[in-house]
Formats: structure tokens, sequence, C-alpha cells
């Protein structure tokens, strides 16, 4: 039978009556613990803000018709030439559409899928802006602009006017930053494009749109799609691209595949174009825990160290107690109790000092011109770094007094008391 | 009268450094009430065969009784509960648990035991010190008593959960004679008064004379 009041209560006087070590014990996991939740908390943050930049304006999948060589040349469909080396130079792209073939029948059936989010149609197509004489070379987006908030974070990026601004002007235009500031123009103003083939179309400015990464926000603006179709004078089932969100993005890779067969389409899924920099994440997480890990095991070593000092100056203590009748679990149990009791005070402080730098991060003013939306530096309040934070704490703590309170479970009494 | 201790063909070595029989067919009976001693020259084995009477010591051969029932080779976890209801402990350094006060010093046992309330416990420990005449020092710190007193607490601890039998190592040994004698006065009492049953490893003869048997014995064995 243990009884746990007596336990604790002998623990509790050691501790206090060791002050000072416990105070130094506690502080040790207070420090690796306010470490981690702030540095896993700061890093995830940056993640996540990274990942917001690129993957969250990427669709999931993106459906479209990519310019190829066909795979199969007529000469090897000659039967005069079969079991021979045909030697073809200078291959052409076949001649093919850039839309894609019954994209409206596609939208409606993946919009009934009950794995998809949402499916948006875009058309993108190269144009040249006109101000004045200047000619700026770049893309233009026909989308459903209204489904795009819904689904992507693209009001984040719009810095003046709004979505709705555009859904509600039919020749307005989504401006890239960077060629608002080329071209000095702003909200209100009007601008011209030319197509490819040379046609002129007048649009008013409705909002201005910067990504962050500038080589978008000095080629790419958007337009309702309605208007793309017209400028370039085609039919409303026009439609180069289909964007895809889905319910959950680790399906994305299976879905990419099974659409690409079904549709005889290219497919390209959010992994695929971002493999890159799923490493980057993955690498700094990785750096993350191995440096927390660390602050962890040092604290541990340091619980070690001076619960193993304490037991071998309460060697005569844990005699005596053996002696009136303490077991050696009895004995175990006050050493393991230290330790976690230090493990618990240490880590909820290191959960307050941790919030704390947390807090004091997110309010640090982080202003650049790549980012628009951000004002202060990133943070992710994540409850579960707190709960891995508090367990990691008891953990280690347990772990580093289990092993001196072993030694103290088999100490002989005899030897203590007869002095040998 | 029931026996309280009793021995049978006990035998023990040492084997570091090298093998040193230190206990040879030891049997023996103390009956419940009586206040024994056991005497003998340094090196004789009566440390030894004390420690292994306490329970503590498991390391030898042949059959210990407490209160007629066989305890050789029970668990530890058994021997460690037996040692706690049944023994009372007096060692020669007071041995008390210094960052605690004196009153929880001698409660400790007994809270251990989990028998009584906190509350009763806490008046048995105030009695026992009031007892031995040290009741005044129950919330001093064990540290900051003197030498004499600190045995009396002791003793007060070895009482606490009304064991069967007191044992001591030599008690006296580390006391001036005046505290020597007090400490043989509460011995003498306790038995008297109580009828419990004590044994005591000494090497001081007055001592030793003035108890009811004594039980001398030389180079492990037990001569009479």
């Amino acid at each position: 039978m243990i009884n746990w009041s007596v336990i604790i209560g002998i623990a509790k006087t050691h501790l206090l009556t060791k002050m000072k070590s416990t105070v130094t014990a506690a502080l040790g996991v207070t420090f690796g613990i306010g470490a981690y939740i702030t540095m896993a908390g700061f890093m995830t943050g940056l993640n996540n803000l990274l990942d917001g930049l690129t993957l969250n304006r990427t669709p999931h999948i993106r459906l479209y018709n990519e310019i190829e060589p066909s795979k199969k040349q007529p000469v090897s469909l000659y039967a005069d030439f079969e079991n021979t080396f045909n030697v073809i130079n200078s291959i052409k792209p076949k001649e093919s559409q850039k839309k894609i073939h019954n994209a409206l029948p596609i939208l409606q059936y993946l919009k009934t899928d009950d794995a998809v989010k949402g499916a948006t149609p875009q058309l993108q197509t190269q144009i040249f802006y006109l101000s004045g004489s200047i000619e700026l070379g770049g893309m233009l987006i026909g989308a459903d602009i209204m489904e795009e908030a819904r689904l992507s974070n693209i009001k984040d990026y719009i810095v003046k006017g709004s979505p709705e601004a555009l859904r509600n002007n039919a020749n307005g235009i989504l401006l890239g930053a960077g060629l608002a500031d080329k071209m000095t123009l702003t909200v209100g103003d009007r601008i011209q494009v030319s197509t490819v083939s040379g046609d002129i179309f007048p649009l008013k400015i409705v909002g201005i749109y910067q990504s962050g990464l500038a080589e978008i926000d000095n080629s790419q603006s958007y337009v309702n799609l309605k208007t793309a179709q017209r400028i370039l004078g085609q039919p409303e089932n026009y439609i180069t691209d289909i964007h895809i969100k889905l319910f959950d993005i680790e399906a994305a890779p299976a879905m990419a595949k099974r659409w690409e067969r079904q549709f005889d389409i290219q497919a390209i899924d959010i992994k695929e174009a971002n493999a890159q920099f799923e490493t980057g994440s993955n690498i700094r997480n990785l750096i993350t825990y191995a440096v927390s890990i660390t602050l962890l095991i040092v604290a541990g070593f340091g619980i070690y160290n001076i619960l193993n000092m304490l037991i071998y100056e309460k060697m005569k203590d844990i005699a005596i107690l053996k002696a009136t009748g303490f077991s050696g679990n009895d004995v175990a149990l006050i050493f393991i109790s230290q330790a976690v009791i230090i493990g618990f005070m240490g880590g909820i402080l290191g959960l307050l000092v941790g919030f704390s730098l947390s807090a004091l991060i997110d309010n640090t003013p982080f202003e650049t011109e790549a980012l628009p939306t951000i004002k202060t530096y990133p943070i992710n309040y994540s409850p579960l770094y707190y709960i891995i934070g508090i367990v990691f704490a008891l953990l280690s703590t347990f772990i580093a007094g289990y092993l001196p309170a072993n030694k103290a479970k088999n100490i002989d009494p005899v030897k203590i008391i007869r002095g040998t | 009268m029931s026996l309280v201790l009793e021995t049978r063909n006990i035998d023990k070595h040492f084997y570091k450094p090298k093998d040193f029989h230190v206990l040879k067919d030891i049997s023996f009976k103390i009956k419940e009430g009586e206040f024994a001693s056991i005497v003998g020259k340094s090196g004789c084995g009566k440390s030894t065969l004390l420690y292994i009477l306490s329970t503590m010591d498991t390391e030898y051969t042949g059959e210990l009784f407490l209160n007629e029932q066989l305890i050789t080779g029970n668990s530890k976890e058994e021997l460690s509960r037996i040692r706690n209801r049944n023994i009372g402990f007096v060692f020669q350094f007071h041995y008390l648990l210094s960052e605690f006060s004196v009153i929880e010093n001698v409660m400790l046992p007994a809270k251990k035991l989990a028998e009584k309330s906190q509350k009763e416990i806490e008046q048995n420990a105030r009695e026992k010190l009031e007892m031995l005449h040290i009741g005044h020092l129950a919330e001093q710190k064990a540290s900051r008593i003197s030498g004499g007193e600190k045995q009396r607490v002791a003793i007060a601890r070895a009482l606490i959960n009304n064991p069967t039998i007191l044992m001591g190592d030599e008690p006296t040994g580390n006391l001036d004679s005046h505290n020597s004698e007090n400490v043989f006065n509460i011995f003498r009492r306790l038995s008297i008064e109580e009828g419990l049953s004590l044994l005591i490893v000494t090497h001081d003869n007055d001592f030793a004379q003035r108890t009811d048997r004594i039980i001398e014995m030389e180079d492990g064995r037990i001569i009479s």
C-alpha cells in the first residue's frame, strides 16, 4: 500500500530545505520548455506564413491542357517503316487548343464531388499592358473572383479595392502592384490592354493586387472571367484552367491522377508543384525539434545530477526510512515525486515564459514590402506545443528522477548504519 | 509465556573480502516482556545478528520467528511492513531526519503504517515525548537538540507504533554516563510498566549487568 501523503510530504520537505538546488533544477526545465514553446511557435508561425505565401494561393489540383509534341509521331504509324530506326528532327508541338475540352461539364461534375471544396474556372492568357507608349508584357487571369475569394486567401493580397468591386464592374481589373508602380497608376485610373493578336481593350482599375512575390506582381492581373473571354473574343466555354480545392489536401496526388485519366487532361497537384517547398518546411521543423529536444535533454541532465547529489547527501535518511519500515519502493517514490514536482513547476513556468516570449515576438513590428498583410512577426499559438511541452517536461524529469531513485531503492540500510 | 522472537540455527557468512563465517548456529528465544542484552567483544557478530533479527539483513541461513511466525523468506515489501508494525529500532548514532521537526520524526513510522488518523498519531507522538520528558522540544528542528535528547526522540520514534519488541544497537554507546543512565532507566521503565520486550546490543558491562538476561557472544557463537 502506498501512502502518498507521507511520501509527498517528505519529498516536499527535501525540496524546501534544498531550495537553491530545487530552483536551479526547476529553472533548467523552465528554460528548456520556454525555449521550446517560443521556438516552436515562432518557427511554425513562420512556416505557416510561408506556406500561406505560396501554398494557399496554389490550387490543390490544377487541370489544364499542356502544349506538347505528340508522343506518337506519324512516321511510326506508317507500316513501311515498322522495325526501322526513325530519326525525326525539329519536332514541333502538335496543333491543339489551349482551352479545356468540355470545361463546363467537367466543372459541373467536380462541383458534385464530395471530396471537392470548390472548383473554379480560369482563363489565363498572355497580354500587353499599355500606358501611353509603354508596352509591358504580362499575364491576364479571367476568374470567378468571388469563388476565388471563398477558396483562397486572395482577399488578403488585394491591398486596395475589393473582390466585390471587381465583380460589380464588367470592365474592371485588379492590377498587379508592380505593374501599378511601373505605370504610376492607381485605383480609379484607366489602363489599356492589348491581346497577342493586337486587339486593344480599355479597362478600369478597381483594385491593386500584391502577392509579395515580385515576379507575379510585376506581370499578373485579374479580371472577370467573362471580361477575359470578351477580350480574347472567345465564347463562354473557353476556359484554360480549372483550379480545385479539396477538403483533404493529402488526397490531392491520388485524385489528380484519377482525373488526369478520366478527363484526358493534364492535372498537377500541390505536392508535385511545391515539392521543394515542403522539403524546406520539413527541414525547418526538424531543426526546431532538434534544438528543443537538446534543450530539454540538457535540463533533464541537470535534474539527474541534482537528484543524484541529493540522494548521496540523504544516504543516512534513506537508511533510517528503511529501518523504520519504509520499503524500497516508498523511498524510490519519494525521489521520483521530487523530480516530477520539479518538472511540473518548471514546466508550468516554462509554458508561461514561452507564452510571454511568444506574445512579445507577436507584438514586435515586422513590416516588409513583400508581405503586405503582415505587420508583426508571425507566431503559432497552437495548444499542441503547450501540451507537448508539459508532457515532455514531466516525462524527462520522470526519467531523470527514475535512475537515481532506483539507486536509492536498492541502498542497503545495514551498510549505511554500520558505516561500512 | 509466549515467545516474541526465536532464531533456529542461523548461520551467516561474509564473502567479501574473503569468506568469513560470522554467525555460527545461532539459536535462542526471547520471551514476551523480557529485557535482554547481547554482549561480546567487537567483531564477535553481535551487531550482525541484530540486523538479521531486525529483518533488514536477509542474507543468512536458518529460521527467524517473530511472534511465533516464520518470517524468513518473506518479500522485502512484507519485511518492511513487519519492521514498521512490530519492531522499534534505536541506533548508536541517533539517526533522526535532520530537516524535520522532532514531532514529525516521531510521527513518520505511524504515518507510514497509516492505521490511525493524523490527529491520533500526533496525540500519540506527543504522549510518547511527554513520557520521555521531552514534550517541550516537539516543534524544534531535529538538528537543533542535544545528543541525549536526540536519543530520547529516537526511542519515542521506535515506540510510536507500539512494537512487539524494541531493538537497540549500542543505544548508549555515544552518550555520556548521565544520559546513558537516563536511557537505561527509560528502558527499564518500559519493560516494567509497559511489559515491552527489549533486546539491546551493548559492550557496556554495567548496562548489561542490570538487564534481566545477558546473552554473551564470542566468535560468532552464543556462549551463555
